[in-house]
């Protein structure tokens, strides 16, 4: 019943919210476009089990015959498995999706109390997490998640945890950032001087402030996350063979290449950049209405 | 801040920035959960061979003393040992890693030379179709795996169409290996080369002269007669060059980047053949890269063209060409120079699958290999040199900013 | 009549910004003849600036030109192809910018201004001798010639002024724009420059546009002047017949405004209001909020311009009956 609840008043603000985004334009368009693709994409996979054609694991193999072409029986063609490349690529999200989201969820968990409270005290501790932070941001990201992946091992989990140390970083400059200039606002004073405690200061005054600009850094990160996610695995550092992912098919299409079977990598590779661009565009529409530039 | 107080600091800055990162490598590799030893050998089966790897590697000591080794090592330049075949890491890195900086180079060079040519055309027309294209183009292009964009491309330039090669650094006989292979012919035949140079020549010029037409100019007999003249003759002579060192033998090495040691050597063959490989990888990286460099661009220019200097030039009647390149993009170039030093981390990172893509002998593939081969010393020797490379190529691009830029420089 | 070597017809100039179109510049229209000077006066937003940009086409966008025709050398201006009118900047329309500090290109050394703007429009022009034209410029407005390799930093701001006038006329043009060329100035450097100006006109026979705020430059230096108010002109005459009968109740206020330095006792009389929003300009005549003479009729149509004298043009009804 309060599931219920929850939903309708979420729609309730959802709705006007939308409205709200057509208002701003181009960049609200820009986000309305952005998290449809990413929505459809979600829905997409979560209802594969009962939309996909083929079974795209290991009992849809030999489905057809091995490297057919497109056609009217196999719209995206098979691979070399036999395997229905269309199934392949609906169900072909999760792994990504979820290695996504996860990374995120880490991130948001480390990221920002880290930054919070690391502005907001100051002194060394400050200076030595900053010193820390800006080291892992001027690696190379991809670098450090190889390094990472490769010690942890395979799976979603691992994954998951090598994006999110590389981002990590990211989040913790931006929450930094906007503590630092909030901490000085007349209303923060304001507070301090009738005695609220730095807790209370801290996650109702700035957090909310924060906000924005964590919205923005998450959405790049998720289509970063995904793209790492699909470079980890074509590197070789992915998921077990057997569940269908789109970087898989991307790492396995490789190899058959030479023999001219464009048709095992196009789709994945669409897909990917469909849901990666989903989240860039969702990125820099909010980013434009959250902060908007001058002159743009 | 002083010019001279800023570099020390800088400088001294990155030396725990450093530190730090040597550190993180370590605590990844050796002390996360994951023995490497164990992992490299997956299945327990042989002590002894898992004790002797141990003890020459030096994997046996307690991890502190493991730590300082590894610190004094890098001091000494040794990156520790590959599990592979105890070969020195540091000396696989080394002949690894110039292929990379050449792949490097040229993807920087596209990059910069595509965002800048599309960051300008936005900016001219600023809110009309071609911008919002652009801007668009950006954007996607920087969603795309750099490994899918490769992969397209081999697909349509070097499987189908058959016009470029589909991986590798050089043609096989020019190699670097020790031994001379020679060959009377270049592939096809000298005939048909210097049939398609004349060819492809003459289609040049009269590409030009339409372009020319459609642009209103006027173009005199005797420049159009020069020209051809001049194509023609450049492309006899290139092809004749090419006869006459036909011994497509090894390549000589001086600085390891196979253009520069080609022209050194004299043979533009070899060059040409080094360029004919290097065109896909360093376009895939290139254009995935251009991204960042057509939005700085653009919002650079988008300023700086509406500067009064500007206007006045315009006013003079000094031609558009002028104006842009000469003055604005002036201004633009401080912000390009230095987000090109930001950029070389995640040109690093892309390299990686760039290389794998196009088997390109770099160092990216090194890691790939050493990967698949659970090499995990190498794997770490790697990923040390990258992030020290990383640091020194940032601490360059902000002492070069700092030099350059008027406002800190007095 | 002369003939004409500018004439401006019914130029209209629109900014189409995101919030509405603001017509900048509505149906303006002049003659200029050789060696004349024109002074367009008016206040901040009426125009004038953007008037002097559309003459030479470069009106910043999202500004349009939308309307009208700029004659030339029997040719239509506004119609020409980009490249033409390129080849009319700076050689035979100059413009001076307002600003001396940020109009010169401050990586370029003054003499190469000059060899840069010299060897566009004459590429058969050597360096050499581009250099010894921009020297024999730089001593035609009062610079020193040694002053040729100083960057433009190393200038004062009314040097810097004098090189711009010394660009503008370095090819001979007919007309020369300068768009309040002394606001940035102080005041003895201003009265030099504007003398300047007047030295140069009789030597190379040049036309002026003289865009200014003050009404009382423009009676001193100028042969005819445009009175402009929210883009539109109200009125328009020689110099003589606008002070002896300045018609347009505009005009009136801006004269009575001018302090006097040999009255002794003077109030200064502003004109009330403020100059109104092109988004949403006034009814009727765009004048009358702030009119002493507003009538009923004021409110709700928008005068004409009516030619009251020979060449003296005014818009206003309190002179409909008076056409001649």
């Amino acid at each position: 019943m309060s599931k219920l609840i929850v939903k309708r008043s979420m729609l309730s603000r959802i709705i006007p919210a939308i409205g709200s985004l057509r208002e701003r334009g181009l960049s609200g368009w820009l986000v309305i476009f952005g998290a449809a693709i990413v929505i459809s994409i979600i829905l997409m996979t979560l209802l594969a089990p009962w939309i996909s054609p083929y079974d795209p694991t290991t009992k849809g193999v030999n489905v057809g015959a091995p490297l057919t072409p497109p056609n009217s029986k196999f719209p995206f063609g098979t691979n070399h498995l036999g395997q229905d490349m269309m199934s392949r690529v609906i169900s072909g999200g999760g792994v990504m999706l979820q290695v996504a989201f996860l990374s995120v969820a880490i991130c948001l968990a480390i990221g920002v109390p880290l930054g919070l409270f690391s502005s907001y005290m100051g002194g060394i501790f400050d200076r030595s997490v900053c010193l820390v932070m800006d080291s892992i941001y001027a690696f190379p990201g991809l670098i450090l998640a190889i390094a990472i992946a490769a010690m942890l091992g395979r799976g979603v989990v691992n994954m998951a945890l090598s994006i999110a140390v590389v981002y990590v970083p990211s989040y913790f400059r931006v929450v930094r950032s906007q503590v630092l200039s909030i901490k000085e606002m007349p209303y923060v004073e304001a507070a301090r001087s009738i005695g609220a405690k730095s807790r209370t200061i801290l996650f109702e005054y700035i957090l909310p402030n924060v906000v924005p600009s964590i919205v923005v850094v998450a959405t790049v990160n998720f289509a970063d996350a995904i793209l790492t996610a699909a470079g980890l695995t074509f590197v070789g550092l992915g998921v077990e063979v057997d569940i269908p992912d789109w970087g898989w098919d991307l790492a396995n299409g490789r190899k058959l290449l030479p023999s001219g079977a464009w048709w095992v990598i196009t789709f994945p590779g669409i897909f990917i950049i469909l849901l990666a661009l989903g989240f860039t565009l969702m990125g820099e529409g909010l980013s434009e209405i959250l902060n908007p530039k001058l002159g743009e | 801040m002083t010019l001279r107080a800023y570099i020390i600091s800088r400088i001294l800055l990155t030396i725990p920035m450093i530190f730090i990162l040597l550190t993180m490598v370590f605590i990844i590799m050796r002390v996360l959960p994951g023995d490497p030893v164990l992992l490299h050998f997956e299945k327990a089966e042989h002590p002894e061979a898992i004790e002797e790897m141990r003890q020459k590697l030096g994997l046996d000591k307690p991890l502190w003393a493991q730590y300082f080794d590894y610190l004094f090592g890098l001091l000494r330049g040794d990156l520790g040992k590959s599990m592979h075949d105890f070969s020195p890491v540091a000396e696989q890195i080394f002949s690894a890693f110039p292929a990379t900086l050449e792949l490097a180079i040229y993807s920087m060079i596209i990059a910069v030379s595509i965002g800048i040519f599309l960051g300008v055309e936005a900016s001219k027309s600023y809110n009309q179709p071609k911008d919002h294209i652009i801007r668009i183009f950006g954007i996607v292009v920087y969603a795309i795996p750099i490994f899918f964009l490769g992969m397209i491309f081999q697909i349509i330039f070097a499987v189908n169409l058959c016009w470029l090669p589909v991986g590798g650094r050089t043609y096989p006989t020019m190699e670097p290996k020790g031994f001379t292979m020679p060959l009377s012919q270049p592939p096809g035949g000298f005939t048909t080369h210097l049939f398609l140079s004349c060819v492809a020549g003459l289609l040049v010029s009269i590409l030009c002269l339409v372009a020319f037409k459609l642009k209103g100019k006027k173009i005199t007999r005797k420049i159009f007669g020069i020209l051809i003249s001049v194509f023609l003759a450049t492309w006899i002579l290139w092809a004749w060059v090419g006869w006459y060192f036909i011994s497509i033998g090894e390549l000589h090495i001086a600085t390891g980047l196979y253009t520069i040691d080609s022209l050194l050597e004299g043979n533009l063959y070899k060059f040409a053949e080094a360029i004919r490989y290097l065109i896909l990888p360093s376009l895939t990286l290139g254009l995935v890269l251009s991204g960042v460099f057509i939005r700085l661009t653009r919002s650079n220019m988008f300023e700086t063209l509406r500067l009064d200097f500007v206007t006045a030039a315009k006013a003079r009647g000094l031609k558009e060409k002028t104006v842009i390149y000469g003055y604005a993009l002036r201004n633009a170039f401080l912000p390009i120079l230095t987000m090109m030093g930001l950029q070389f981390a995640a040109l690093l990172a892309g390299a990686i699958l760039t290389e794998t893509t196009f088997s390109w002998p770099g160092l990216g593939r090194y890691i790939v290999e050493r990967i698949n081969f659970r090499d995990y010393t190498a794997i770490q020797g790697a990923v040390v040199f990258f992030g020290i490379l990383v640091s020194i190529v940032s601490l360059v691009t902000d002492l070069l900013y700092a030099y350059l830029d008027p406002r800190i420089r007095l | 009549m002369q003939k004409q070597l500018l004439t401006v017809e019914n130029l209209t100039v629109e900014y189409w910004t995101k919030k509405g179109k603001v017509r900048a510049v509505d149906g303006v229209s002049f003659y200029l003849g050789k060696a004349e000077t024109l002074g367009v006066v008016g206040e901040s937003g009426s125009g004038k600036s953007t008037l002097g940009l559309s003459l030479i086409r470069l009106v910043p966008p999202p500004g349009r030109i939308v309307k009208g025709h700029v004659w030339l050398e029997g040719r239509d201006i506004l119609k020409l192809r980009e490249e033409e009118i390129r080849s009319i900047r700076g050689r035979k329309i100059s413009f001076v910018f307002q600003d001396p500090m940020t109009s010169l290109n401050p990586v370029k050394k003054i003499g190469e201004h000059f060899v840069e703007l010299i060897q566009t429009h004459e590429p058969k022009v050597s360096r050499k001798e581009a250099l010894e034209r921009a020297e024999q410029l730089l001593k035609d407005v009062g610079i020193q010639p040694e002053r040729i390799d100083d960057y433009p930093h190393q200038l004062s701001g009314g040097m810097r002024q004098r090189v711009m006038i010394a660009l503008a006329i370095a090819l001979n043009p007919y007309v020369v724009v300068a768009d309040e060329p002394t606001t940035a100035l102080d005041v003895i450097v201003q009265a030099k420059i504007l003398d300047l100006l007047k030295v140069v006109q009789s030597m190379y026979d040049t036309a002026l546009i003289f865009i200014t705020h003050d009404l009382s430059i423009a009676i001193e230096r100028c042969d005819k002047i445009l009175v402009m108010y929210a883009g539109q002109m109200v009125e328009h005459s020689n110099v003589r017949d606008m002070c002896r009968n300045p018609q347009h109740p505009y005009t009136q206020g801006l004269l009575k405004s001018i302090p006097n330095i040999e009255l002794t006792e003077q109030k200064l009389e502003a004109i009330p209001g403020s100059p109104p929003d092109l988004l949403n300009p006034p009814n009727g005549c765009r004048f009358w909020p702030r009119c002493s003479y507003a009538m009923e009729r004021c409110r709700k149509a928008e005068p004409q311009l009516i030619e009251t004298e020979t060449d003296h043009f005014v818009r206003c009804f309190l002179y409909e009956g008076m056409v001649e």
